[in-house]
């Protein structure tokens, strides 16, 4: 967690120097935005891992001397199969099309895209099939 | 379904047995392998499976099956485009056609082949296992990725059929080009939904790749432990994390432009068509470095192994990366010398200073292979082969990073000639080099030797007939994105040379595919490491069980297979917590 909070620390860090030095040498707008984006995708981030490094036993994955056995028991809850991110995606190529195409398609983009979010989001609270 | 998943075993450094270690011999080629019944998976089958599939290593197979035929299909464009070019005033297509078939060219290659085959694949296959992770760390987002990337890759290769055709405009869609005056039809509405669809599909992968890589790794792989192709995936992940949205943004302001009647783009309503430019190229050339870096960390892992050696500069590797990441996205304007409204110092600058981690890179490579004892088995060939690719593509890049060489070149076949050995040097020569290594984890069965080294020799050859004489040409003052010349521009030779190389690569790959086509009928069981390698993936089963890994070893440096197997040569170089007596032993040159 420390090193995942420094590394994205320093990606903050750098591109806050560089759109700095770019702003004040261009004055160019697009530019300058853009690069305090990147600044605050590094901090944000990289400010709460390293908040949270510190309240929390590390992870063993980060313990350089962890033996397997440390990471015994359960690690997570991984979906066996599902057939709602399909759903969703062909939701999302409909919604699509429907921009190009005409609005002939946005019931078909609607109808696959909510029984998705819904079907996804009742799987997940139940943590088996729907 | 869901799947409560245990961590896995733990193997005492001392107990026999464990993956055999050397040669073919392990494990056959059908069914998940010996360890399938540890982790009983009773899920759809067939196509159903495809489907529903939340595993990574259907979804990062299906990535690669989709990005290779987009590959092949967007290589034959190029086939007919160099055709056209070999005679000076040829018909074969017309001058609409042709627009449409480097538009479409360079976008699949680009957006839906390069990247898509490296993170959606290799990356979405590899990276769990190298890490020690059962999947990634969001399996159902992973498989949404490759729906939407399947989704926006058939709406880009459709877009062909639409009245107008496809898009023409070049990948990059300066407007006010690609204005609905300029680009009307549903082929650049297309063009653009794709780049959404796809757009969001990498930012997914982008998620899940540093999600995976800064949690899920297995007890013991600190992050200076992390195989460098996990760690170059994880910087990928954070450019896309940058890149992505802004070209998703732009996509939106162009759209609006085309047809909600926004002026974003055009003079006319007090926009500013260098704009799309400044967006284009802020995802655009961090793009670059998300196509190079997860090739970059193929070769780093593949190096090693053909060389018998641990990687030389392990360190220098991770923040080279991480240099080049962060420079790449503070260059994106030298892509607009000519425009004549950026900052040339600032960009220049920053663009030269890419060549020193880069630099870094090559003589690591070299360290590692030196003093080696090497074996030119085909991931090897391709992976030196990239060497000479990139090196020659970076350093005509160095040439135009300089902007009184850049206003002589720009936009002509030198700039073409560079960028495609930077990208074929990677994507092409490493990206296969990663391919053919891979491969008998993936399958569990072993790729001909003989047909994959005609392949890397005639893919070789092609590539230098193909790409130097375009440097000629465009000194000479060839423009790219031109349909015919005129017999007396005296650039007729050389653009046959080119068409002729570019044929003996499209020959090259019928070698690959023969290949493909032999391992599926006549398979050579591959055991789990044939290549003796020495990260986490070769301790697993080839093909892996279901959720990756029944056992795992003490993870305590880089390289934790190679320290299972090879006790006598354990490494802790990188070992930055107290170890144990037995592990202090030191490893002593180049082992037996």
């Amino acid at each position: 967690m420390k090193v995942s909070g420094r590394f994205l620390i320093f990606i903050g860090f750098f591109f806050g120097i560089i759109g700095i030095i770019y702003w004040f040498t261009s004055y160019e707008d697009a530019g300058s935005v853009m690069l305090a984006g990147s600044a605050l995708l590094g901090l944000l981030p990289g400010g709460y891992y390293l908040w949270w490094s510190r309240r929390m036993r590390p992870l063993e994955g980060d313990v350089s001397d962890a033996s397997v056995a440390d990471g015994a028991g359960v690690i997570d809850s991984f979906p066996g199969s599902s057939i709602w991110p399909f759903l969703l995606g062909m939701g999302a190529l409909f919604a699509s099309l429907t921009f190009i195409f005409g609005l002939w398609l946005a019931p078909i983009a609607l109808a696959l895209g909510l029984s998705a979010i819904i079907g996804g989001v009742i799987e997940s609270r139940r943590g088996g099939t729907v | 379904m869901t799947t409560t998943i245990e961590s896995p075993e733990r193997i005492e450094p001392e107990e026999p047995g464990g993956p055999d270690a050397h040669g073919p011999g392990g494990h056959g080629p059908d069914g998940p392998g010996h360890d399938a019944e540890h982790a009983p998976h009773h899920g759809p089958t067939g196509i159903l499976n495809w489907l529903t599939s939340t595993d990574h290593k259907v979804i990062g197979k299906s990535y690669m099956i989709t990005s290779l035929v987009l590959f092949f299909i967007s290589g034959a464009m190029a086939l007919v485009m160099r055709s056209q070019l070999a005679d000076p005033t040829s018909s074969l297509v017309n001058f609409q056609t042709y627009n449409e078939l480097f538009t479409m060219h360079g976008s699949l290659m680009l957006y839906l082949f390069a990247g898509p085959f490296a993170f959606g694949g290799l990356a979405n296959y590899i990276v769990p296992l190298q890490v020690g992770a059962p999947d990634m760390a969001f399996p159902r987002l992973n498989a949404l990725s490759y729906w939407l990337y399947l989704g926006g890759s058939s709406v880009m290769t459709l877009s062909f059929l639409v009245a107008g055709g496809a898009a023409s405009f070049g990948w990059v869609a300066y407007a006010p080009l690609s204005n609905s005056i300029n680009s009307p039809g549903a082929g650049t509405d297309m063009w653009l939904m794709s780049l959404g669809l796809t757009g969001f599909s990498a930012i997914f992968t982008g998620v899940n790749l540093v999600a995976t890589i800064f949690y899920l790794r297995a007890p013991g792989l600190t992050m200076f432990r992390v195989p460098i192709f996990s760690w170059n995936m994880l910087v990928t992940g954070i450019l896309i994390l940058i890149a992505f949205p802004v070209l998703f943004g732009a996509v939106v302001m162009l759209f609006c432009d085309r047809h909600f009647g926004t002026h974003i783009f055009s003079v006319q309503g007090g926009g500013v068509p260098v704009l799309w430019q400044h967006l284009f190229w802020f995802f655009g050339h961090p793009e670059v470095y998300i196509l190079a870096l997860p090739y970059f960390g193929m070769v780093t892992d593949i190096f090693p192994v053909f060389s018998r050696k641990p990687l030389f500069g392990y360190r220098g590797m991770v923040f080279a990366t991480l240099s080049i990441a962060a420079l790449s996205t503070g260059v994106w304007a030298h892509h607009m010398f000519t425009t004549g409204v950026v900052l040339l110092p600032f960009f220049s600058l920053l663009s030269y200073l890419i060549a020193v981690p880069t630099g870094i890179k090559f003589f690591n490579w070299i360290g590692t292979m030196w003093g080696g004892q090497l074996s030119f088995q085909t991931p090897m060939l391709f992976s030196i082969g990239f060497l000479f690719a990139f090196l020659m593509g970076g350093v005509t890049g160095v040439l135009l990073a300089s902007p009184p060489v850049d206003f002589m070149t720009h936009d002509t076949y030198f700039v073409v000639a560079h960028f495609h050995q930077v990208l074929i040097g990677t994507t092409v020569f490493a990206g296969f080099a990663g391919f053919y290594f891979w491969y008998p984890k993936m399958f569990g069965r072993m790729l001909s030797e003989r047909l994959g080294k005609l392949h890397f020799w005639l893919l070789f050859i092609g590539f230098w007939v193909t790409f130097m004489p375009q440097y000629l040409v465009g000194l000479k003052g060839m423009p790219r994105r031109i349909a015919d010349y005129l017999p007396t521009n005296g650039w007729t030779g050389l653009n046959q040379i080119s068409t002729v190389g570019a044929f003996i690569i499209g020959f090259s790959f019928l070698f690959f595919l023969a290949n493909l086509v032999q391992a599926w009928r006549k398979p050579v069981p591959a055991g789990d490491n044939p290549w003796d390698g020495g990260a986490l993936e070769w301790f697993t089963s080839s093909p892996p069980p279901h959720h990756n890994f029944t056992h795992l070893p003490p993870i305590r440096s880089e390289r934790p297979t190679w320290d299972y197997n090879h006790p006598e040569h354990r490494k802790v170089e990188h070992g930055d917590g107290p170890t144990t007596p037995d592990e202090e032993k030191e490893t002593v040159g180049v082992p037996s």
